[in-house]
C-alpha cells in the first residue's frame, strides 16, 4: 500500500489528530487508493511551469489602519467551552 | 398563478405578488412552514428550522413593503446553508464540532440578504464542512432527493438543493469548492451557480478550501439566480481575496435569444462510464442553444481534465488542514476533556468532534503538505493548477461559453459510495476543473432520465464562463431555459 501505517500515526500526530486502530487499519487502506490515484499527476508535463496558488491576479491587500470597533468581548467569550474571568481556560500547557 | 399552492412558485413570482400587494409577506412564510411540516419528514433538508425568527422577519419585511421602503426580494422566505455565519442562530457545518456553535456574527451574504429584506426559514443540512457529494456526510442526518426519497441529493449542498426542489423555500444559498452547488442543483432539477472566485465575499464562510471556497444562489430558475446574485455580489474589504469590482445587474442578461454566442463543448468532459441518458440529455441541449442562434464548436479541448480530480484532491485538502487546526477545543465548539494531557484532549475534541471523510481529508493535507513529498504532490498539483487554467483562457479566446454534464450520473442511491471515498470523488469530475481555475459556472435543469425504478431523475447542463463574465453564463442557461420547459416540472411529493 502507498502509506503504511506507522506513516499514518505520523500523519495524524503531525495535526494532533485522536484515531483509533480501526480507524487507522481503514484509513490505511482508503487513503493508500487516493495517493495511488495521485499518479495520473506524474504524467503531466509540468517543466517550466509556475505553481498557482491563487486564481485572483491580487498581491498585498492593503487598507489604512484606522481604528474600529471590534467584537464585544462577552460576545466572543459566549462560545468558550471554558472560561474563567473574561477569558478562555485551557488546562496547564507546562504540567 | 392563481391555480399554484404559493409554496410552488419562483422567488420572482413571489415578489412580484409581494410588489402588487396581493399576498403579504406573513402569507408567504406561513404557506413555506406549512409546506415544511408536510414534507421535511421526507426530504430532511434542514438542520435547523426557523420558524420563529421566519414569521418575526415577515412581519417586518410586510412593514417595508407598506412603507415603499422594499427591494426585490424583500419578504421572500430562503433557506441558508449551514456553512454560513448567521448571528444569534446555530452554525453547525454539519458537524457534531459545531454542533452548539452561535457565531456572533453575520456572514456577509447574511448580512446582504438581510438588508434586502431576508425571511430565513431555516439552516440548510450539508456534508461535514462541505466536505462530500451526497450530504451523507452530515453529522446528523442524510437528506433526500424529492425526486426519489431514496437518492442523494448530492452535496454538500445538499439541503439547499432539496429545499427548493421541494419548494421548502424560494431560493437557497450554497458554498461550492469542487461543485457544491452545482452538482446537487443537477441532482435536485434546480438552478444552481458558483461565482466567480472573488465575486461574493466569504467573509463569515466557515472555511474549507480558502482559496477555492465560493458561496452562490440555489434556485428554481434562471431569473431568481440572477436576482439572488444582484443581492449578495460585490466588494468586501473584510475579505481580503474579495475583487475590488463593482457587481453588474446581473439581470441584464436575460436575454431570450443566443445569436452570436460562441459555445465550445469539450470532449474530455464525455467521462468514462457516464450514463448514455445524460449524454443524451447533453447532447440534445447543444443543439437546442444552437437553434437559439448559438455558433457551437464540438471540438474543444482542455487536455488536462484528467488531472483536475488529483490536482483538487491534494489542493482542498491541503487548504482545509490549514483551516480546521483552529478547532481545537479551547476558543468554540467541542472540547474534549478526558485526556490526560492538553495535547491529548485536543486529539480526542478531533477524534469525536470531527466526521470520517473530514478527517481523511486532514490526513491527506498533512501528508501532502508533510516533509519530503510537498514537491511531488502540492507543488505539482499547484503546476497542473496553472496548465488548467491557462487551457480554459486559450478555450476562452475562442468560445464565450463552454457546456458540459454537471455530474455523469444522475442521483445516486443512499449508502451506494460511502464505503469507497475514490468513488464518491469521482462524481465531481466536471465541476472540479472550474474551482481550481476560479471560473463561473452554472447548473441549469436539462431533462430527466429515467431510473431503474421508474422515477425521473433531473439532469442539469453545466455551463461555463470566463473569469467575471456571470452575465453570458446567465445568459446562455437563461435562454436555454425559457425554450424548454424542464425547470417548470416539480417533484411528485
Amino acid at each position: 500500500m502507498a502509506i503504511t501505517r506507522e506513516e499514518v500515526r505520523h500523519v495524524a500526530t503531525l495535526f494532533r489528530l485522536g484515531l483509533s486502530e480501526e480507524d487507522i487499519a481503514r484509513f490505511q487502506e482508503q487513503l493508500s487508493q487516493i495517493i495511488d490515484y495521485f499518479q495520473v499527476l506524474q504524467q503531466v508535463d509540468t517543466e517550466g511551469v509556475e505553481p498557482t496558488s491563487h486564481t485572483l491576479a491580487l498581491e498585498n491587500v492593503m487598507r489604512d489602519d484606522e481604528p474600529r470597533p471590534s467584537f464585544p468581548h462577552e460576545d466572543i467569550l459566549a462560545n468558550a467551552p471554558f472560561r474563567e474571568e473574561g477569558f478562555f481556560r485551557v488546562r496547564a500547557v507546562l504540567e | 398563478m392563481a391555480d399554484r399552492p404559493l409554496y410552488d412558485l419562483t422567488a420572482h413570482e413571489a415578489a412580484d405578488l409581494l410588489a402588487r400587494r396581493e399576498v403579504s409577506s406573513r402569507q408567504l412564510t406561513e404557506a413555506v412552514l406549512e409546506r415544511i411540516r408536510q414534507v421535511e419528514g421526507r426530504i430532511e433538508a434542514f438542520v435547523t428550522v426557523t420558524e420563529e425568527l421566519a414569521l418575526r422577519q415577515a412581519d417586518e419585511a410586510d412593514k417595508r413593503l407598506a412603507a415603499g421602503d422594499a427591494s426585490t426580494l424583500t419578504g421572500v422566505p430562503a433557506a441558508i446553508k449551514d456553512v454560513i455565519c448567521t448571528k444569534g442562530v446555530r452554525t453547525t457545518c454539519g458537524s457534531r464540532m459545531l454542533e452548539n456553535f452561535v457565531p456572533p456574527y453575520n456572514a456577509h451574504v447574511t448580512e446582504r440578504l438581510l438588508q434586502a429584506g431576508l425571511v430565513m426559514v431555516g439552516k440548510a443540512n450539508m456534508d461535514e464542512y462541505a466536505m462530500g457529494s451526497s450530504t451523507e456526510n452530515s453529522a446528523f442526518h442524510p437528506t433526500h432527493n424529492p425526486w426519489d426519497l431514496e437518492r442523494v441529493p448530492g452535496g454538500s449542498s445538499g439541503g439547499s438543493a432539496a429545499a427548493v426542489a421541494a419548494s421548502e423555500a424560494f431560493y437557497a444559498l450554497g458554498s461550492d469548492t469542487g461543485g457544491s452547488i452545482r452538482q446537487p442543483a443537477s441532482l435536485c432539477g434546480v438552478v444552481g451557480m458558483k461565482p466567480t472566485y472573488g465575486r461574493v465575499s466569504r467573509f463569515g464562510l466557515v472555511a474549507f478550501a480558502s482559496s477555492l471556497d465560493q458561496i452562490g444562489p440555489l434556485t428554481k430558475d434562471v431569473t431568481d439566480c440572477a436576482l439572488v446574485l444582484n443581492a449578495i455580489a460585490g466588494h468586501d474589504r473584510r475579505d481580503a481575496t474579495s475583487a475590488p469590482l463593482d457587481a453588474p445587474d446581473f439581470t441584464a442578461s436575460l436575454i431570450p435569444d443566443l445569436k452570436g454566442l460562441r459555445v465550445g463543448v469539450p470532449r474530455e468532459y464525455f467521462v468514462e462510464g457516464m450514463d448514455d441518458g445524460v449524454r443524451a440529455c447533453i447532447e440534445a441541449a447543444v443543439r437546442q442553444m444552437e437553434a437559439l442562434g448559438a455558433e457551437v464548436d464540438w471540438e474543444v479541448s482542455l487536455p488536462s481534465t484528467g488531472a483536475a480530480l488529483a490536482c483538487y484532491y491534494i489542493i482542498a485538502p491541503s487548504e482545509a488542514m490549514a483551516n480546521l487546526a483552529r478547532y481545537d477545543g479551547v476558543k468554540y465548539g467541542y472540547s474534549n476533556t478526558q485526556g490526560e494531557s492538553m495535547w491529548e484532549n485536543m486529539e480526542r475534541t478531533r477524534q469525536y468532534g470531527f466526521g470520517d471523510e473530514v478527517k481523511r481529508r486532514i490526513m491527506l493535507g498533512t501528508y501532502a503538505l508533510s516533509a519530503g513529498y510537498y514537491d511531488a504532490y502540492y507543488l505539482k498539483a499547484q503546476k497542473v493548477r496553472t496548465l488548467i487554467r491557462r487551457e480554459f483562457d486559450e478555450a476562452f479566446q475562442r468560445c464565450d461559453v463552454l457546456v458540459s454534464a454537471v455530474s455523469p450520473t444522475p442521483a445516486f442511491r443512499l449508502g451506494e459510495k460511502t464505503d469507497n471515498p475514490l468513488q464518491m470523488y469521482l462524481s465531481d469530475v466536471c465541476t472540479i476543473p472550474v474551482n481550481i481555475a476560479g471560473l463561473p459556472a452554472v447548473s441549469v435543469p436539462c431533462g430527466f432520465v429515467d431510473g431503474p425504478d421508474g422515477r425521473s431523475l433531473p439532469v442539469g447542463l453545466h455551463i461555463m464562463g470566463k473569469p467575471f463574465d456571470e452575465l453570458a453564463i446567465l445568459r446562455a442557461a437563461y435562454a436555454y431555459e425559457q425554450a424548454t420547459d424542464w425547470h417548470k416540472a416539480r417533484p411528485p411529493l
